[in-house]
């Protein structure tokens, strides 16, 4: 799984379809991935791991994130605010 | 687009939209022949000098006036579910745009790869050059590349907005803090126009969408300029 994340991300259109959110209503899909990407960062950093992988994470909430609300949870978790668990 | 005196949709771009002309049409049909039907046999019941003094019931006419209605909502119905799951189905995009309402205009973010986002504001009916359309035309337009499916997420930064374009057969509610999707695609390139379609104060009614269909070429060279002007 480790070794295709490269091609993976090498060959990243846009946000696949995620079927734990089949519906319109996507909110939550974005937020999840956000909190994943994090979560990967936290996880993979604190047993000195390489963190490419959370890469992948950090491109479908790219994609499907507004920009404003991943300003808004970037300067929250800054702040120490951010209500999600990381 | 639309335009003045107009009776029908405006033309399909999408094949959902053209689904849905379709059915309308078929609708539409069995919508004029009851009524020509009705019409027409309440108005012979009313003029005729005949009279029938034992009428008691008939089973036989019963059974007809029960079964045929029946038969004819199935004609309806069919068609029209085949179309509801036609929508809902797995469209696996190839690019995500997010259009984010705001009072009063619309922005528009592309951040699959580069962080290319802009607002589109409605021009002024003052600054209008000749062969733009008043109330319609924006100074950026959404550009999307013809003949392939996109995701196109829909929210808005402050009360309720809606993103409807007609000719693609899409209307979605932009909600503060909720993020919808739906799948586009357009068959054929061109330009398209749609308007707000959820009161959301002064100026809702000048906030228009214009959706611009090219080829691929063409489209990544316009996000190459979009990003430079930026």
């Amino acid at each position: 799984m480790a070794e295709n994340i490269g091609e993976k991300l090498k060959n990243y259109r846009t946000a696949p379809f995620d079927s734990r959110f089949p519906n319109t209503n996507q909110t939550r899909n974005c937020y999840q991935n956000y909190l994943d990407f994090h979560r990967c960062n936290k996880a993979l950093s604190a047993k000195d791991q390489d963190v490419a992988p959370c890469d992948w994470y950090k491109k479908v909430y790219q994609s499907l994130c507004p920009i404003s609300w991943v300003e808004k949870w970037d300067e929250q978790k800054e702040n120490g605010s951010f209500a999600g668990k990381i | 687009m639309a335009y003045p005196s107009m009776l029908g949709f405006q033309d399909a771009t999408s094949p959902i939209m053209e689904e849905l002309l379709h059915f309308h049409d078929h609708a539409m049909i069995i919508v004029t022949l009851i009524s020509s039907f009705v019409f027409y046999t309440i108005t012979m019941m009313v003029i005729t000098k005949l009279t029938y003094k034992s009428m008691l019931d008939s089973q036989e006419m019963e059974m007809v006036w029960t079964a045929l209605p029946a038969l004819i909502l199935t004609m309806v119905a069919l068609p029209s579910l085949r179309i509801l799951y036609l929508m809902d189905e797995l469209n696996f995009p190839n690019l995500t745009v997010k259009a984010v309402g705001h009072q009063w205009y619309w922005s528009y973010e592309y951040t699959d790869f580069e962080q290319l986002n802009f607002d589109s504001y409605m021009i002024p009916t003052q600054d209008l050059t000749p062969g733009q359309f008043r109330l319609l035309d924006t100074d950026n337009r959404m550009v999307v590349p013809v003949n392939s499916p996109i995701r196109v997420m829909v929210t808005a930064d402050d009360v309720l907005h809606s993103w409807a374009t007609p000719s693609l057969g899409i209307k979605l509610d932009a909600v503060p803090g909720r993020l919808n999707q739906t799948a586009l695609m357009t068959s054929r390139p061109g330009v398209f126009y749609g308007q707000c379609s959820e009161i959301c104060g002064a100026n809702h009614s000048f906030m228009p969408i214009v959706v611009e269909s090219i080829p691929l070429d063409h489209f990544e060279y316009w996000t190459h300029s979009m990003l430079n002007n930026a």
